[in-house]
């Protein structure tokens, strides 16, 4: 009663403020992206209110992505409440794939923030180009080190968290010249368990990183750069407490080359051009668990090699984007159980047997300003996929399921999208249309017997599966003074070939305690409906008070809820910057989500509520900045869970911080 | 003269030693290629050779090659009328097992069949093979001591059926088993007389391969084992998902669908009295 009111109350007052005249930032209308800063620029340092939180941290400040946490490491970006299987998640455009059939490892967990400058979040079909989903995408852009002043330039990180006595260290060092620039960074991070509120350890939540990145760029001339960038990215010992099993090795690198050329014409203003490949490596690891049933070594290996060629130009009213893609993708994962009985051979399956992805697509998109207040986007993707299964015990496991499959299978994906926004001084509208399809997933095509800890089925693939698709609409109302911008957005999608694992009664299950099997199938339909309202007002010069709203809802075609929707989920804070100091109180909860998803084995979550504080200050000094930021979050130390913890482990109870970046010229 | 010798020499080996492709009357090189030798039973004319894919005979199903050497000639013998009768002593009795003919397949001088011994030897009994065979009218024998270890996982098993008869149910493929759906075949076998063993019709095979090392989990899309012809062995899919040590559980049904032999596998009753056994 009391959360629904506090919820109630912080929409409405949201909704009232109203305040003086004030020069503003504007928001880019015709950008229908939500961008987050992330990077620690110079000029930006005191929007963070704890700069050297995880890049998933960053991530859920948008009001469109959520995050599944199975640990307290490497957490599920879900755009739209729809996760990794319908979303493209890219590295400054790379097409990246974990190498855990359990999802254990989502790519936002081989970058670190001392990579990233800005998370590009894109919702539905508003920024199609890097690949083929329907729920939205993500690109995770590298810092640009091309624009830095000339000179040395670097930096000096070091983090506290006292709940899981978290210790942060990072460095980097780069060199910008009329000609060339490089730059490397480090960051290692190391975490003991975490405790939920009132004290309670969560065991198995451990983990150890350090990430290394390199990039060096050479100005060929004033419009031609050419760059070459590499991450190493290493994680050990890896506590999934939501799992049966921990990870012993999770382990990324990602290498690019890439070619950009700013031609001095009317027509073209931008092309670039990259060419990357990246490894995954990722091991399971159950040793540190007290009991297991039988134990089973799980290794995954996931290897992309890409590449893109984007054009990007102007011609009177139109500024269009033509995108050629492509990325060969090989998933293997391999499980290896151990009988106790040391004489006995060895249990072999692939889970993943050696599937092959190709795509190769041509994005286009053009953005019309058909007057100055009129805009309008239209876009299209084209790609062709073929699947293929490269191992001949891989393909005969399957073929136990599907006796007449063929090894490999052709797809076309295609995807429109129309959006226009009306604008004036204060108000803005707009609204949009779009349809979408997307191919299975590895797991949902070609998955062997893959266990899903949160409804105890085995899950098998399915290679007959029909494209998924979905018409989407989309709507956005926003109200912008120097003082006050409000928005809200919606966006509807109904699909068709909705694929989710639906129960097999007649097949047994392999894994010791599961309730039976799953196979993945395509239902008639399923709809889901996205909303959320924004708000920030600034008020007496120094301060801003932001707020956010959201509510969704999903349905299968039987009227079901569909699993992993967000109940009513707000937020709130005030933030006070003046000169070098600042300081903010922020809230967050949800309400309790009773439309969870009985037919899917999900139960009630109830609602919570929890409050955070934090103040920073920066020291300058020629062109030098020292940042110390500390805050306190979840203060009162609430025990709770959320609709998106994996078997409702529950999150992190009372945490200090406290962050000291150091950055220089 | 020297180049006239060495010409001559060359051309002598060259006439000596070439070779030819194709000559219909000579008996053909080596037949045995793939087989290897188990052992030899003579008697004063033939030496009788026996091969398999392994090399020696085992307890279970076995597919014995043989050839016969005239010992005069030194040549293999192309025509022959053959049969066989494996014996066990026992302490108290001797008994046959379950056994083919004896033919030509495909090849000229290699006569094939299966048998399946039911029980292995031991320290006190042991196996004997009597081989019988016409050759241009005159009829010969030969037999000697045989070695048929146990095997180490159980491959076949003999039981008496709820009609009151005792049978012999043996596993003769896959045998290599692949993580798949294997074609199965199984023969099965009544005992009419401690030397006759014929095969059996019309019986329905029910198999559920199990894993006990993990759950005893099972597999998905196993087809009961059915007869193709009348007097074969029974055919069917056996479905394994994973390498390692399966425990396939066995039930016997006859015509009228009871059950002759073996228990459904429950959470109450992990394993059916009647099995067979593979580890790969």
């Amino acid at each position: 009663m009391m959360k629904n009111l506090t919820a109630l109350f912080l929409a409405v007052f949201s909704t009232i403020c109203w305040a003086q005249e004030k020069a503003n930032d504007s928001l880019e209308t015709i950008k229908l992206n939500e961008i987050i800063v992330i990077g620690n620029k110079p000029s930006l340092h005191l929007k963070q209110s704890k700069s050297l939180t995880s890049v998933e941290e960053y991530l859920s400040k948008s009001s469109k992505v959520n995050m599944i946490k199975r640990g307290s490491y490497a957490w599920e970006p879900i755009i739209n409440n729809m996760a990794t299987e319908r979303t493209v998640i890219t590295i400054d455009g790379m097409r990246i794939f974990g190498a855990c059939t359990d999802k254990m490892d989502p790519i936002t967990s081989y970058v670190e923030v001392s990579n990233l400058a800005e998370a590009t979040i894109a919702s539905g079909q508003q920024a199609s180009c890097h690949g083929a989903g329907i729920g939205g995408s993500v690109d995770l852009k590298r810092n640009p080190f091309s624009d830095k002043n000339t000179g040395w330039n670097g930096s000096l990180n070091s983090g506290f968290e006292s709940n899981n006595l978290q210790k942060i260290i990072g460095a980097s060092l780069g060199y910008n010249d009329s000609h060339f620039y490089t730059h490397i960074d480090f960051m290692h991070r190391d975490a003991d368990n975490y405790k939920a509120g009132g004290n309670k350890e969560v065991r198995f939540s451990q983990f150890t990183k350090y990430n290394i990145s390199a990039s060096v760029g050479y100005f060929i001339n004033q419009q031609k750069l050419l760059e070459a960038s590499a991450i190493y990215d290493k994680a050990n010992n890896i506590g999934y407490p939501a799992l049966p099993m921990d990870v012993s090795l999770a382990e990324a690198k990602i290498v690019s080359l890439s070619y950009k050329y700013l031609p001095k014409s009317n027509f073209v203003t931008n092309w670039e051009t990259k060419l990357y490949f990246n490894s995954i490596t990722h091991k399971m690891d159950d040793t540190k668990r007290p009991s297991v049933p039988i134990h089973m070594d799980m290794p995954g290996w996931s290897d992309t090699y890409g590449y893109y060629s984007r054009m990007k130009g102007k011609f009177e009213k139109h500024s269009f984007l033509a995108d050629l893609n492509g990325f060969y993708n090989k998933s293997i994962a391999e499980m290896t159980m151990h009988p106790s009985d040391p004489n006995e051979n060895l249990m072999f399956m692939y889970t993943w047997p050696d599937v092959r992805t190709l795509y190769n697509g041509l994005s286009l998109e053009d953005n019309i300003k058909i007057s100055e207040n009129d805009h309008l986007r239209i876009g299209a993707n084209l790609g062709f996929q073929n699947n293929t299964i490269a191992n001949d015990f891989g393909l005969a496991s399957l073929r136990i399921f599907y006796p007449e499959m063929d090894a490999s299978k052709n797809r076309f994906l295609k995807s429109f999208a129309a959006n226009y926004t009306k604008k004036n001084n204060i108000f803005e509208f707009g609204f949009g249309l779009a349809y979408a399809e997307r191919a299975p997933s590895v797991s949902e095509g070609y998955g062997f017997y893959l266990y899903n800890s949160s409804d105890f089925y085995d899950y098998i693939g399915n290679p007959n599966l029909k494209n998924e698709n979905a018409f989407e609409g989309n709507f956005s109302t926003g109200y912008k003074t120097s003082q006050l911008t409000a928005k809200i957005t919606g966006s509807y999608f109904y699909f068709s070939n909705y694929i989710i694992g639906k129960i097999d009664p007649n097949t047994l299950p392999m894994t010791i305690g599961a309730s039976g099997v799953k196979r993945y199938e395509a239902i008639d339909n399923a709809k889901i409906l996205n909303t959320d309202f924004n708000l920030t007002y600034d008020f007496l010069e120094n301060w801003q008070f932001k707020s956010q709203l959201t509510y969704s809802t999903g349905k299968d075609n039987d009227g079901n809820n569909l699993p992993f929707i967000s109940p009513i989920k707000y937020s709130a804070g005030i933030d006070f910057k003046k000169e070098n100091f600042n300081a903010g109180i922020s809230v967050l909860g949800n309400l309790a989500q009773n439309e969870f998803a009985k037919t899917y084995g999900q139960t009630k979550t109830p609602d919570y509520l929890i409050f955070g504080l934090n103040a920073g200050y920066a020291f300058h000094w020629n062109q030098n900045i020292l940042k110390l930021q500390t805050g306190v979050e979840n203060i009162l130390d609430r025990y709770y869970t959320t609709y998106a913890d994996w078997n409702k482990i529950p999150r992190m109870g009372r945490n200090i911080f406290i962050n000291l970046t150091f950055n220089f010229h | 003269m020297k180049i006239l010798k060495y010409t001559a020499l060359l051309f002598l080996s060259i006439v000596l030693f070439s070779c030819s492709s194709d000559d219909a009357s000579e008996i053909p090189a080596d037949e045995t290629t793939g087989l290897h030798k188990i052992q030899e039973i003579a008697n004063d004319t033939h030496t009788i050779e026996l091969f398999s894919s392994t090399g020696s005979l085992v307890q279970g199903y076995n597919h014995v090659s043989l050839r016969i050497k005239d010992k005069k000639t030194n040549t293999y013998i192309t025509d022959a009328e053959i049969s066989w009768t494996p014996l066990m002593h026992m302490a108290m009795m001797q008994h046959s097992c379950p056994r083919s003919e004896v033919g030509k397949v495909d090849k000229k001088t290699i006569f094939e069949g299966d048998i399946i011994f039911q029980m292995a030897q031991n320290e006190t009994e042991y196996w004997e093979l009597s081989i019988s065979y016409k050759i241009n009218g005159a009829i010969y024998t030969a037999s000697d001591k045989i070695n048929v270890p146990a095997s180490a996982k159980r491959t076949v098993s003999s039981f008496k059926g709820s009609d009151g008869n005792n049978y012999v149910i043996a596993y003769i493929a896959p045998s290599s088993p692949k993580v798949a759906l294997n074609d199965m075949t199984v023969g099965i076998y009544k005992m009419k007389d401690m030397m006759t063993f014929p095969f059996v019709d019309n019986l329905r095979v029910k198999i559920d391969p199990r894993m006990p090392s993990m759950g005893n989990h099972g597999s998905p899309n196993n087809t009961d084992l059915m007869q193709r012809d009348v007097y074969g062995p029974y055919m069917g899919t056996l479905s394994l998902t994973m390498t390692g040590y399966w425990k396939i559980n066995l039930q016997v049904l006859n015509a009228s669908h009871e059950v002759l032999k073996g228990e459904a596998v429950t959470t109450d009753n992990p394993s059916s009295s009647l099995y067979f056994e593979i580890e790969f």
